[in-house]
């Protein structure tokens, strides 16, 4: 018994190498307070090590603790995103007044950073429906708290509230929609349920009753309308270090998760040569449409609504609702060219949406605002802090020669091979729409003059602005040379037990 | 009488659509949270039902426990949560604390 679980251990090294480093730093801040220094390197080094650990176990292809998780190179692929989006918020952290205000907690938020980035590295993996529940609930568990981190402000207190009461509600919807499935098949392990649910003796209305419980949950941790309602308050209120792990790391495993179940769980296995890696659902339960439905609204409800924002925190917001519509897009085609659309689409966002919540962030601890009016003449004061956002806000549209462009040309290429162009068109309109308001705060950046005329330059010291370069040379490198990118997406759609 | 599968679904059902009904309609943020812990509840019911009822392996017991377990670190967490808010706001209506809006 021992022995399996340890040789069971090895497969789920970076995990344990993560657990490990949060224990050591709620250990230190129990010894010495306030040294923010130590703990930021201890992090540091312990997310370094995992990310060293996870890039030598590419190619992994197997199943671990009896079946409940599965490190194969789809887990690895967005763990990967999810450890390196982790190692940019603590350093980001670092720069962040917000957060260093609340230097005598220092240790509790790179505790919660920690436990949310492990509770998403499980989720990514998780093939049991069960284990989907218990992953989902610890990396929001600790989002909660952290989300109202600095809790003396209103804003995060009231966004750590709707956060709880969204993402208790919808968790619990999806749990009572897992134990319908439980019942229809007497199994909680994805790959057991499909082989169930091909025999075709269930009853298609609990089918489709469960299968659109189980969707509200995984909906709410996407942001997907209509389930987005915590999102744009969360974001705002919330610490912008938070609000971009957030925005990044628990949408990379929210769709991971929601992939790998609708993949394993509802594939039809006995219809396999379809051209393009494409596969069919399992009549019954086509939710296809849904799926579209959803992806549509999504992406124009968060690009509409984005449009009258005033808050450049919130209308990032809805901007990274937005863009998960386009990602669902990528989920809609069922086939792995989608799939790993969405995949390449989520290494470009991870940059590009960081980087523009960076640069938010380090604008708010000088000028100790987000509204969109005190963006006016920073285009003068701070170039390079302005010339990164305009490029951050540029991809975020998807326009050439940056990396935003490759993600979005990907999902629509996948979308027009699969014959679905309508959505396409629907699709490029959006972006259209997009660049509207993220236009603004490039207008206001450099075309608008500072009412109260001050000129004097913002200076940044040249740790932030390193960086913020580490941030911005990968945003247009993957514009320009993507091929490798591409390749490894592609390598990694393989999913365990998937042929 | 005797009790069969069809009974417990029911009771499940009807848990669950009080928790639904709870959420909807309370603004009390405590309310909202009994709401909550009324539908984790109900599949619970669901998971032992099944697991008892329909010939089927012991997976259904050990998720209740899990879910049992996941409920009060979730109730842990939301008090503590909603303790801070009242300190804050000194409310917990959940209409009335609404610092962020469009």
């Amino acid at each position: 018994m021992l022995e399996t679980i340890v040789n069971n251990l090895s497969n789920i090294m970076p995990e344990v190498i993560v657990t490990v480093t949060l224990c050591v730093v709620l250990i230190v801040h129990l010894i010495d307070r306030k040294n923010m220094q130590i703990m930021t390197l201890l992090s540091i080094a312990g997310l370094f090590a995992a990310f060293y650990v996870l890039t030598e176990s590419i190619g992994t292809n197997n199943s671990t603790f009896s079946g409940m998780l599965s490190v194969d190179p789809f887990a690895i692929f967005f763990k990967i995103v999810i450890v390196f989006a982790t190692i940019v918020v603590v350093m980001m952290s670092r720069f962040s007044d917000e957060i260093n205000a609340e230097y005598r907690t220092i240790g509790e938020y790179y505790f919660l950073l920690l436990s949310m980035c492990l509770g998403m590295m499980f989720m990514v993996g998780s093939s049991n429906l069960l284990m989907m529940y218990l992953t989902l609930e610890m990396s929001s568990l600790s989002s909660y708290v952290a989300s109202g981190f600095t809790r003396k402000a209103k804003d995060s207190s009231e966004a750590s509230l709707k956060y709880l009461l969204y993402g208790a509600f919808s968790s619990g919807v999806m749990l009572y929609g897992i134990s319908i499935i439980y019942g229809l098949t007497g199994t909680l392990d994805l790959v057991g349920i499909n082989h169930v649910l091909m025999q075709g003796s269930s009853s298609h209305l609990a089918l489709i009753t469960a299968s659109i419980f189980i969707l509200v949950g995984f909906g709410y941790k996407i942001s997907a309308v209509p389930f987005h309602y915590w999102t744009p308050d969360v974001y705002e209120g919330a610490p912008t270090t938070i609000t971009a792990f957030l925005s990044v790391a628990s949408k990379a495993a929210g769709f991971a998760m929601m992939m790998r179940a609708f993949k394993v769980m509802f594939i039809d296995s006995s219809v396999l040569d379809l051209p393009a890696g494409a596969w069919t659902l399992i009549s019954g339960v086509q939710i296809q449409n849904a799926l579209m439905i959803l992806s549509v609204l999504t992406m124009t409800l968060g690009n509409l609504v984005a449009l009258w924002q005033d808050n450049v925190k919130r209308m990032l917001a809805y901007s990274s609702i937005a863009q998960a519509g386009y990602m669902l897009l990528g989920l809609v085609v069922l086939s792995n060219d989608g799939f790993s659309a969405v995949m390449i689409y989520f290494v470009v966002y991870l940059f590009m949406n960081l980087g523009a919540f960076y640069v938010v962030m380090l604008l708010a601890n000088k000028t100790g605002s987000e509204h969109i009016d005190n963006y006016r003449g920073i285009g003068k004061r701070a170039p390079l802090l302005s010339v990164a956002l305009a490029v951050f806000l540029i991809s975020l549209t998807g326009l050439p020669p940056t990396a935003g462009f490759i993600g979005k040309w990907m999902i629509f290429l996948s979308l027009i091979n699969a014959k679905m162009i309508g959505i396409a068109v629907v699709g490029v309109l959006n972006s259209v729409v997009s660049l509207y308001y993220y236009i603004r705060i490039i207008r206001n950046m450099f075309l608008r003059d500072d009412q109260t005329e001050t000129t004097e330059p913002i200076r940044f010291p040249l740790a932030q602005q390193i960086l913020l370069m580490s941030l911005l040379i990968p945003t247009l490198y993957f514009g320009l040379f993507f091929n490798q990118l591409i390749e490894f997406a592609q390598l990694s759609v393989q999913m365990f037990g998937m042929k | 009488m005797t009790i069969t599968l069809t009974h417990f679904l029911l009771i499940s059902a009807i848990l669950f659509s009080l928790g639904m009904y709870a959420v909807l309609t309370r603004r009390n943020a405590i309310m909202v949270l009994m709401g909550v812990e009324l539908i984790l509840n109900s599949a619970n019911i669901n998971f032992l039902a099944f697991s008892r009822f329909g010939d089927m392996n012991i997976e259904g017991q050990m998720a209740a426990i899990f879910v049992i377990i996941l409920a009060a670190a979730e109730a842990a967490i939301a008090l503590a949560i909603v303790l801070n808010i009242y300190k804050r706001f000194h409310t917990v209506n959940v209409d009335e604390i609404s610092f962020l809006k469009d």
